[in-house]
């Protein structure tokens, strides 16, 4: 396990990434309005976002229910086709619909592993499938599996490949989950919340899992999660999205440390933490926007501390604080930049200064 | 045998000095739940012992499986079947009635139903993690509200109840006109509110939260559980806190126990539990919470699964997960003693005589000095 | 699965566990049991009904009487005699139950036993090939409803409702009297049975399908690469199994009542006409009741017919109440708490919302318990 040699702080070089999203966009319709006036409204689970995965790396999607990242690993998976921007694979736009070849390429390991597998399969059913279609079982399928089932420590393999998914237990199912995902041999392996189901005593154990695929077989790893800590723990990079889009991205430790968007600081702020000296003091109370009709410019506006007028009407590009980090908020954007620029506004910004470490980043 | 006594180490003299100070509210003792019947029982709570003081918040962590529900829905008999209770009491010691030392005691496991509803909701209330199930689908906020103070506050009219599920929908961060919604209507974190907020109707003296913040998002987790700290110092009720997340929980409960299949396996007060446990498994489950600052290193957690309780194994339940397990804890099931003269209490050979207390649980007890952030802010 | 999983069985075996290693197991439920018993009756006699049967079903055995009357009118005595009619007239009267004829005779002397005999497996097979035939027809519809979604949805979704919409009995009347074979062909019956009972089973699977297709194993298995067939056949259809085959019930129970119907107004052939009709029970009746044999006391012609249709139709039901419970472990799991109870001693009125307390005060069970030696502990 090197998590510590991952450690470097150095963002990934920008090579091309295995996967990448670009501009991807969802949008949900769903019933709006009562009665007489009831009709469709378009929901805007994700707008616009932009995530890319390197090989070697465990990228981690944090956000709060509704911020979309699920859809983002589900558009990446393509589960679910984007109804604007394009999914790359080594930079080649993929075709829509879902060929095969894409299957062996990017794999996904689902949140609940009581759900995930077919309670009528046996194990050996789950891992034996994917190498039957895409012909990789090779001569001995029984000693691949076996393989597999050791890659994910479900040892002796013997006594899993037999047993029906509800004789595991919940850690064991997810591993079986993973080593699924793994029989194909994928470059992408997509996990949406792999450990939230789990009990808190095993979670590490799937978590150490997930860094040695990264750092043994190289794999770029999405790690999608609601527990920043968790996503500190894992990951190299860190995307913060809110209300379907990306606010913040950066190394991951940096982004913890250094958190340069007001709603991270409010993520973190909110985040338990025993070690915590005093009880944390929350910027920016409320609960995240209607997607349906989302608050214009910033949608963290509404609830954000530090909201300036320019906030409410255009939204904030996206930018570099620091190395690898990139924040969506206008309090970055040089002040010369800004439209409107009335003294109510200056004074917010002097007094917000303090809540922006990453104006003075380390080194 | 072991040459320890098989009844309940004295829960109630600990000698720690900021639980001193308050009165029991509610008294668990050789608390003892099965599932089913006969050869088939299952042992979901074994010989439990708690003690919740007033205005106190007692943390009761454990992993799914644990009995830690389990144990708090028996204690008020709320427990579903196939769960029976086996053995135990219960002592609920109401407020005491101005004159009077204290109002009578009821043992809640002995009481007859018209005692325990009487006692329930009145004085001991519930938040369940989805309040989604435990709120009424077909009416509205209000009139569940309405509902409630119907029944146990006769003597308020129409107007007053209104008012009244105004003024605690407004106690719990939501605004009046919410009596209206439907319990579909809220996000969850609402819905969790208003929960609360009928909990808190009639004034109840102890509080089970079941949960209660679980399936909420950390930020509306973080609001919910400060309105809540804020209404326990107002209002000085006890609460008895169950949740899995342990780290949540030193940040807000005074005193900690430890639950692992169906036994109490360590007790102490949140600072001394999270910066000195005794016990292995609490050990372990502390290392389960990746920290949110410095250095980051690889964590193991703790390997193998929690136990099926339909197989459990001899001994110390825990050995076969545990980095010390002695040969001891193999055939002999520790209970819940005194440690040392500080007053610790935990389930562990380890700390039995002739064992070598391994370092990592030996680290001195901070005491007073880690108090929590809870704690604290009561004690300003 | 095309692998062969026989060579991957070849390791250790795996530790027995209480819950067997099926992922459906058999239901061992007492209505189960019955209904197969019940079923499998009846499936004999109409396998060997004919066979066994001691008179043609159609033979006209009648009864000659002479009456001779003596001394004036009043006083004439009947008597009774099988053979060549010579001065005797024929008795229009069904006999009781005799050695001759078991269950009686009709009117016309048929023997009742043997046409209940030979009417079983007509009845059986229309019964059971609608059944299927229209089980089929509501997978074939329903799943594919369900699982393709969008206009192929709508499409088959409207053709299942137009044939819900359709009243079953007069749609089944005019194709009865239109349909060339009807009356002589228990095959063209049964699938004319089937063509207006299978839409209420197909928005059952396509509901059922809806929501499986999105679940998480579903979609899985599409991530990993798996053909939308084999997913319907082999990921989604054995979750639709217990459905299925509840649904297969449902419409065999149908199909019993619609042939019997039709065949009662006359609509499934005659017997006796040329080209010939099979026997059923639906045709029994039909004669019972032209010649007014329920009013005129002759039970053993009405009864034996009624009851067979009672007893089918009870077996499916039963089969399909057990098929319930394996479904809904909720329906299964009182039961059988109740019976456990009773079987442990433990005499207690199990009210909702208070958990029963039994027995004295136990031992605390604090040494060496259980006997599984932590098997999850080194899975890991």
């Amino acid at each position: 396990m090197s998590i510590t040699a991952q450690q470097a702080a150095t963002p990934p070089v920008s090579v091309t990434p295995v996967l990448e999203g670009r501009g991807l966009t969802k949008y949900f319709s769903v019933k709006h309005g009562r009665g007489l006036f009831a009709g469709t409204a378009r929901l805007f689970a994700v707008d616009d976002v932009t995530i890319a995965l390197a090989a070697g790396t465990v990228t981690a999607l944090v956000g709060e229910s509704g911020s979309g990242k699920t859809t983002v690993a589900r558009m990446l998976a393509k589960i679910i086709n984007p109804d604007g921007g394009e999914v790359r694979l080594d930079g080649k736009p993929v075709p829509h619909g879902r060929p095969r070849s894409y299957a062996r390429q990017v794999q996904m390991v689902f949140q609940d592993p009581f759900a995930s597998l077919n309670p009528i399969h046996r194990i050996s059913y789950n891992l034996v499938r994917p190498l039957t279609i895409h012909h990789l079982g090779g001569d001995d399928v029984n000693e691949a599996v076996e393989e597999l089932l050791r890659r994910v420590a479900l040892e002796p393999p013997q006594q899993f490949t037999r047993k029906f998914p509800h004789e595991l237990s919940g850690g064991q199912r997810q591993r079986v989950a993973i080593a699924r995902a793994l029989s194909v041999r994928p470059r992408v392996l997509l996990a949406d919340e792999p450990v939230s189901m789990l009990d808190v005593s095993i979670r590490l154990g799937i978590l150490n899992l997930l860094a040695d695929l990264r750092d043994r077989d190289r794999l770029a790893i999405l790690y999608v999660t609601h527990d920043i800590a968790s996503a500190r723990y894992l990951a190299d990079t860190i995307v913060v999205m809110y209300a379907g889009q990306v606010v913040e991205t950066a190394p991951s430790t940096r982004l913890t440390d250094y958190p340069a968007h007001p709603y991270t600081q409010l993520l973190l702020s909110a985040a338990p933490d025993p070690d915590r000296a005093e009880p944390p003091s929350l910027a920016g109370s409320g609960a995240p926007p209607s997607l349906i009709t989302p608050p214009s410019g910033c949608r963290f506006h509404p609830r954000c501390p530090h909201a300036m007028a320019i906030c409410s009407t255009t939204a904030p590009p996206s930018v570099t604080v620091g190395p690898g980090h990139a924040s969506n908020c206008w309090l970055h954007v040089d002040s010369s930049r800004r439209v409107p620029d009335n003294p109510e506004v200056v004074a917010a910004k002097a007094s917000s200064t303090s809540m922006r470490p990453s104006a003075a980043p380390p080194k | 045998m072991s040459e320890m006594s098989p009844s309940a180490p004295a829960p109630s003299t600990p000698s720690h000095s900021f639980t001193r100070q308050a009165e029991p509210v509610l008294e668990i003792r050789g608390l003892n739940v099965d599932y089913g019947f006969g050869t088939e029982a299952v042992h979901a709570v074994v010989d439990c012992d708690l003690v919740l003081r007033r205005g106190q918040v007692l943390g009761l962590a454990g992993e799914s499986g644990s009995g830690k529900s389990t144990l708090s829905m028996a204690a008020i008999r709320l427990l579903r079947s196939p769960g029976v209770i086996t053995g135990g009491e219960v002592l609920f010691h109401p407020r005491p009635v101005e004159g009077e030392s204290s109002g009578a005691t009821i043992d809640l496991l002995r009481a007859d139903e018209a005692a325990l509803r009487r006692v329930r909701w009145s004085e001991i209330s519930v938040v369940f993690q989805s309040a989604l199930n435990a709120l009424n689908p077909v009416i509205t906020i209000g009139a569940q509200f309405d509902d409630l103070l119907k029944v146990h506050r006769p003597h308020l009219s129409s107007a007053q109840r209104w008012d009244r599920g105004v003024e605690l929908l407004e106690m719990v961060g939501m605004t009046g006109d919410r009596l209206r919604s439907y319990s579909h209507e809220l996000s969850g974190g609402m819905r969790q509110r208003a929960m609360i907020a009928m909990a808190l109707a009639l004034e109840p003296q102890v509080m089970i939260l079941d949960e209660p913040t679980t399936a909420l998002d950390v930020v509306t987790q973080r609001e919910i559980l400060e309105e809540l700290m804020g209404l326990r110092d107002r209002l000085g009720f006890a609460a008895l806190f169950i949740t899995h997340d342990l780290s949540l929980l030193v940040e807000l409960a005074d005193e900690i126990v430890v639950m692992y299949a169906g036994r109490l396996m360590e007790r102490a007060p949140a600072a001394s539990l999270f910066r000195a446990p005794r016990v292995p498994y609490t050990y372990g489950l502390l290392h389960c919470f990746p920290p949110m600052h410095g250095e980051r290193k690889p964590m193991e957690g703790i390997p193998g699964s929690p136990p099926d309780l339909r197989a459990l194994p001899s001994g110390c339940s825990f050995h076969p997960r545990c980095p010390w397990a002695m040969e001891r804890c193999r055939k002999e099931t520790p209970v819940l003693t005194r440690i040392d003269a500080s007053g610790r209490e935990a389930a562990c050979w380890l700390h039995s005589d002739g064992a070598t207390v391994p370092t990592e649980l030996a680290v001195a007890d901070p005491g007073d000095r880690g108090l929590s952030a809870a704690t604290r802010r009561v004690a300003r | 699965m095309s692998t062969d999983v026989t060579t991957l069985l070849a390791g250790p075996e795996p530790a027995p566990t209480a819950r067997g290693s099926r992922a459906i197991r058999f239901p061992r439920s007492p209505k189960i049991i019955a209904g197969l018993v019940i079923l499998a009756v009846f499936a004999v006699l109409a396998i060997i009904g004919p066979i066994i049967s001691p008179y043609s079903p159609n033979e006209i055995n009648q009864n000659w009487v002479k009456i001779t009357c003596q001394q004036g009118p009043g006083l004439c005595i009947g008597e009774i005699k099988d053979g060549v009619p010579g001065g005797y007239v024929p008795l229009e009267v069904p006999l009781g139950p005799s050695s001759a004829h078991p269950l009686g005779t009709t009117l016309l002397g048929q023997d009742v036993w043997s046409q209940l005999l030979n009417a079983t497996r007509p009845t059986l097979v229309v019964a059971f090939l609608a059944g299927l035939v229209a089980t089929a027809l509501s997978i074939l519809v329903g799943v594919s409803a369900g699982y393709l979604g969008g206009s192929a949805d709508e499409g088959l979704s409207l053709l299942s409702n137009v044939f819900l919409a359709i009243p079953g009995l007069p749609l089944l009347i005019v194709l009865a009297s239109y349909v060339p074979g009807a009356d002589t062909s228990v095959i063209v019956i049964g699938l004319i049975v089937a063509l207006t009972g299978w839409a209420y089973g197909s928005r059952v699977l396509r509901a059922q399908t809806l929501s499986l297709r999105n679940r998480d194993f579903v979609e899985a298995a599409r991530v990993s690469g798996e053909g939308r067939l084999r997913i319907i056949l082999a990921e989604v259809m054995p979750n639709l199994l217990p459905i299925i085959a509840s649904s297969f019930l449902f419409t065999t129970l149908y199909a019993i009542g619609a042939y019997v119907s039709l065949a009662f107004l006359g609509l499934a052939g005659t017997p006796t006409s040329s080209p010939a009709g099979p026997w059923n029970w639906g045709i029994m009746l039909q004669q019972v009741f032209d010649n007014n044999a329920v009013n005129t006391g002759y039970w053993w012609w009405w009864l034996p017919p009624g009851i067979c249709i009672a007893l089918v139709g009870t077996s499916l039901a039963l089969l399909n109440f057990g098929i319930d419970e394996f479904i809904n472990p909720r329906l299964r799991a009182v039961g059988l708490t109740r019976k456990a109870a009773r079987k442990a001693g433990i005499g207690f009125r199990a009210t909702l919302g208070f958990t029963p307390v039994v027995g004295g005060q136990k031992a605390p069970v604090s040494s060496v318990s259980g006997s599984n030696d932590g098997r999850e502990g080194s899975a890991r």
